[in-house]
C-alpha cells in the first residue's frame, strides 16, 4: 500500500466520564513516508493522538476539530492504518502463530491464498523463528511482540503507529523488535509514528521529533533541534537525566541482611527451575542490582527474597541484624506477614497488583496497622510518606485511577510505610518519564545513606549504574555475572 | 503457561477427528442427554458400554486420554464411596445396584462423553464451526475466543494479589475476615479483566474485526459424513433408550 499522509486540525479529545480535555489544539501534519518519533511527559496524550489516527476513540467521548488519513476522517480510513501497543497480550488474538497473524487480514476480506502469503511474509519480515504452527503460549515477550508486529504488517498499512512497542521488553528482545521496524517500514516505504520514552535508541529510525502536551504541540523538528527546545526537558531526549554527583554516606557496604544459598525453585507442575542454584547476599547500606533478560527468572528470586514463596531447594536465611527480635526462624517464607513486613518490603512489577484498598491514604495506612495492630495513630507516617513521594494532593484518589507515575509511587510508598530494613523493588522505572527516574535514583539512594539494603531487578541500565553497588545476572534462572 | 487452547491440531487423525467440530459434539450431546432425562442405572450403564467401544475412533493417545477424565472419575469414586456409606446397597445379588454405583455411572454416561469429544476439539476450529454453520456472529463468536486466551492471566493476577497481601503484611484471620478478603480480591480481579479487556476490544478493532467483511478463509466445511455423525449419535442414544425401556430399567425423573 501506498504510504499515507495525516493531517490534524484543532484536534482535542475529553474522555467519556471525564471533565477535563485529555488533550486539545493539536495542529499536525505527517507527510506520506515520514518517520516521526511522538514525545511527551506522563499524561501529555501521547497514546490519546495515536489513537485518533488510528480511527479507534471511544465513541462515548467528546472529540474537537478532525483527524484525517489521506483525505478521509481517521474512522473511515482504518484500512490504510496498522496500530501495534504496548502489551502484545493483549494484541495476540488466537492460539497460534501463524493463524493469528492471518487475523487481520482475514478480517479484511482477503482470499485465502492471499492471506497466507501475507503471513509467510510478515513472519519472515520481523525474522519469526519458529514454524507457523507454533503456540502463542510458548513464545517470549520480545517474540510476542514481534509476533504482533507480523500481524500489524500483514494488513499491509500504509501508516504505521507504534505505542511503545519495546517498553516491556529486555533491551536484546527490544533492539530485535526494532530492527524489526527499520526494516519493514525501509521495505514498504509505509509512513511510522511511534511513541516511546527511551528515544536514543529510536532516532536512528525517524527524521522528525514533536514533543507533545496536552495544550498541543509544543515542539517539531528534527531531533537536534528538539534536543535543544524547553519543551524537550521532561522528556528522554539526549540521555538519562543528569544526576547531582553524591558522595556515599557510608563507605563500606553495612553487615548482611539476608543470605539465599544455592536457592532453587521451580513453579507447581513445571518442569524446568525457574531460579536454579543462585547464590547472593543483600547487605544494609548496599544495593545490589538484578538483571537478565525477560524470563530470566529476576521477579522470582526477587518473591524468594522477599519471603513471598518457598524455595524448592537451598535457603534463603535472614541475619540476626534483619531479625532483631524474636521469631522462632531465620527464613523469611516461614514468618508471619506481619513480623516479615516489618522487615522485608517488596514492590511489585505492576502496582495494580498490589493494591489493597479504595483510597491513596488507606493503602498506606495498610501495612503499619497489620505490623502495629496495638498503635491508634498512623497519620504522621501516611502524612510524612504522602510528603515525601508527592501524593499529598491525590490522599483521597481510588488507586486504580491514578496515572502510571503515580501508581510506581504509591507502591514505593505503601512498601516504605512499614519501614522495612530491606527493600526489593521490581522494574522500578519500568514505562516513568525522567521526572519520576530521577526521583526513584534519589529515593534508592536516600534509602541506602539511611543504612537499608535495596534489591533491585531492573532491565533499565541506566538505573542499575546510577544506583547499583554490586550486580548479579541472570540468565535463565542461573547467575552467569556476579 | 499452559491453555486449553494450545492443543496441537494434529492430534490423532480418525473418522471422528476429522469430522466437523460440530459433528463430534452431536453424539456426545445425544448421549449426555439420554441419560439426563432417566434415573435408571441400565442407560448409563450401556452408554459407557458404547462410549468404551468407540474409544478407538475418538483417537486420544492414552496419556492425553487419562489427563482429562481423571478428575471426572476421581468425582464419581467419590460419589460411590460417599452414597454408599450413607445409602448402603440392599445386598449382593440384587438388581438394584445401589444409589451409590447409580449415582457414579449416572455422572459418567453424562458427562464423558462430552468431554471426550471435546478433549479432541481445538478451540479455533470450534469458532470458526460455530460462525460459519450456525450463524453466530463472528463478532461475538472470535470475541469470545480471543477473551478466553486471557483466562491464564487472571490466575496469575490471582497468585500476584495473594503474594502482595503477604508482603504488606495482611493475612485476613477468621471466615469473616477471609471472606472480606476474598470479595476485595475479586474485585481487583474484575478491574484489571476489564481494563485488559479494553485494550483487548481495541486491538481487535485495529485488525479490522468489524466482522462485516470477515472472510471464511478457514471454511468449516459440513459434509455427508458430518450429517451421519450427527444422526448416528441420535440413533444411539435412542437405541440404548430403547434397550432399557425394554428391559422395564427406563425411570424418567419426570415421571
Amino acid at each position: 500500500m501506498t504510504p499515507a499522509a495525516v493531517d490534524i486540525r484543532g484536534f482535542g479529545y475529553r474522555p467519556p466520564t471525564r471533565t477535563a480535555w485529555a488533550l486539545r489544539d493539536v495542529d499536525l501534519a505527517v507527510t506520506p513516508g515520514e518517520h516521526m518519533l511522538l514525545l511527551g511527559a506522563s499524561g501529555s496524550g501521547k497514546s490519546t493522538l495515536l489513537r485518533a489516527m488510528a480511527g479507534l476513540l471511544d465513541a462515548g467521548g467528546e472529540t474537537a476539530g478532525e483527524v484525517q488519513v489521506d483525505g478521509l476522517p481517521a474512522a473511515a480510513a482504518r484500512d490504510r492504518v496498522g496500530l501495534l501497543m504496548q502489551d502484545p497480550d493483549a494484541f495476540l488474538v488466537l492460539s497460534r502463530a501463524g493463524e493469528d497473524v492471518a487475523f487481520g487480514p482475514q478480517n479484511r476480506g482477503l482470499p485465502p491464498d492471499q492471506v497466507e502469503e501475507r503471513v509467510a511474509s510478515a513472519l519472515r519480515a520481523v525474522g519469526f523463528p519458529y514454524p507457523a504452527a507454533r503456540p502463542v503460549a510458548a513464545l517470549s515477550g520480545g517474540e510476542r511482540q514481534r509476533l504482533a508486529l507480523a500481524g500489524v504488517l500483514a494488513l499491509a498499512p500504509g501508516l504505521l503507529l507504534l505505542d511503545e512497542p519495546t517498553s516491556m521488553l529486555d533491551p536484546d528482545g527490544a533492539a530485535l523488535v526494532r530492527r524489526s521496524i527499520g526494516e519493514a517500514v525501509r521495505a514498504t516505504g509505509s509512513t511510522l509514528v511511534v511513541v516511546e520514552h527511551r528515544v536514543s535508541d529510536w532516532l536512528p529510525l525517524v527524521d522528525r521529533v514533536v514533543v507533545l502536551t496536552p495544550d498541543g504541540v509544543a515542539a517539531d523538528g528534527d531531533p537536534d533541534s528538539v534536543a535543544r527546545h524547553p519543551a524537550a526537558r521532561d522528556t528522554w531526549l539526549g540521555g538519562p537525566p543528569r544526576l547531582p554527583a553524591r558522595p556515599r554516606a557510608a563507605s563500606q557496604p553495612g553487615t548482611p541482611l539476608l543470605t539465599a544459598t544455592s536457592v532453587t525453585y521451580r513453579h507447581p507442575g513445571g518442569t524446568v527451575d525457574a531460579v536454579s542454584e543462585v547464590t547472593c547476599v543483600s547487605s544494609a547500606s548496599s544495593v545490589l542490582a538484578v538483571t537478565g533478560p525477560n524470563g530470566s527468572g529476576k521477579s522470582t528470586l526477587a518473591h524468594l527474597l522477599g519471603g513471598l514463596v518457598a524455595p524448592t531447594s537451598g535457603a534463603v536465611t535472614a541475619s540476626p541484624t534483619l531479625v532483631a527480635g524474636t521469631l522462632a526462624d531465620t527464613r523469611p517464607h516461614r514468618w508471619r506477614a506481619r513480623d516479615l513486613a516489618g522487615r522485608i518490603g517488596s514492590v511489585f512489577q505492576n502496582p495494580e497488583h498490589a493494591f489493597l484498598t479504595g483510597s491513596v491514604r488507606e493503602e498506606l495506612a495498610v501495612g503499619p496497622r497489620a505490623v502495629h495492630p496495638h498503635r491508634t495513630d498512623l497519620s504522621g507516617t501516611v502524612d510524612r510518606l504522602l510528603d515525601q513521594l508527592r501524593l499529598a494532593h491525590l490522599a483521597d484518589a481510588n488507586p486504580f485511577t491514578l496515572s502510571g507515575g503515580e501508581q510506581r509511587r504509591l507502591s514505593v510508598a505503601a512498601a516504605l510505610a512499614t519501614a522495612p530494613q530491606l527493600l526489593l523493588l521490581d522494574e522500578p522505572t519500568f514505562g516513568q518519564d525522567p521526572t519520576t527516574w530521577r526521583e526513584l535514583v534519589s529515593l534508592a539512594l536516600d534509602l541506602r545513606d539511611a543504612g537499608a539494603g535495596l534489591v533491585v531487578v531492573t532491565h533499565d541500565l541506566g538505573y542499575r549504574d546510577a544506583v547499583a553497588d554490586a550486580t548479579l545476572q541472570l540468565d535463565q534462572g542461573r547467575v552467569v555475572a556476579p | 503457561m499452559s491453555t486449553p487452547l494450545a492443543l496441537p491440531r494434529e492430534l490423532g487423525t480418525t473418522a471422528f477427528t476429522r469430522a466437523n467440530p460440530l459433528a463430534r459434539l452431536a453424539p456426545a450431546a445425544a448421549l449426555g442427554f439420554a441419560n439426563v432425562v432417566t434415573l435408571d442405572p441400565v442407560t448409563p450403564v450401556l452408554t459407557l458400554v458404547v462410549v468404551g467401544s468407540a474409544l478407538p475412533v475418538v483417537g486420544l493417545p492414552p496419556r492425553q486420554l487419562a489427563r482429562s477424565t481423571w478428575p471426572l472419575f476421581a468425582a464419581a469414586a467419590t460419589l460411590l464411596v460417599v452414597n454408599t456409606l450413607a445409602y448402603p446397597a440392599p445386598g449382593v445379588g440384587s438388581a438394584d445396584l445401589g444409589v451409590g454405583a447409580t449415582t457414579a455411572v449416572r455422572l459418567l454416561a453424562v458427562a464423558l462423553p462430552g468431554l471426550l469429544a471435546f478433549a479432541t476439539i481445538d478451540a479455533v476450529d470450534l469458532t470458526d464451526a460455530v460462525v460459519q454453520q450456525l450463524h453466530i456472529p463472528a463478532r461475538f463468536g472470535y470475541g469470545a475466543l480471543a477473551a478466553l486466551r486471557l483466562m491464564p492471566l487472571l490466575t496469575q493476577d490471582w497468585r500476584h494479589q495473594a503474594l502482595a497481601a503477604r508482603a504488606r503484611g495482611v493475612t485476613p484471620r477468621g471466615p469473616v475476615a477471609r471472606l472480606r478478603d476474598v470479595g476485595r480480591r475479586v474485585l481487583g480481579l474484575l478491574v484489571t479483566a476489564i481494563r485488559r479487556a479494553t485494550r483487548l476490544a481495541v486491538a481487535l478493532d485495529a485488525r479490522g474485526f468489524d466482522g462485516a467483511r470477515r472472510a471464511t478463509a478457514r471454511p468449516s466445511e459440513w459434509s455427508r459424513t458430518d450429517t451421519a455423525w450427527t444422526a448416528g449419535g441420535f440413533v444411539v442414544a435412542g437405541v440404548v433408550t430403547a434397550m432399557s425401556i425394554a428391559l422395564g430399567a427406563w425411570q424418567p425423573f419426570f415421571g
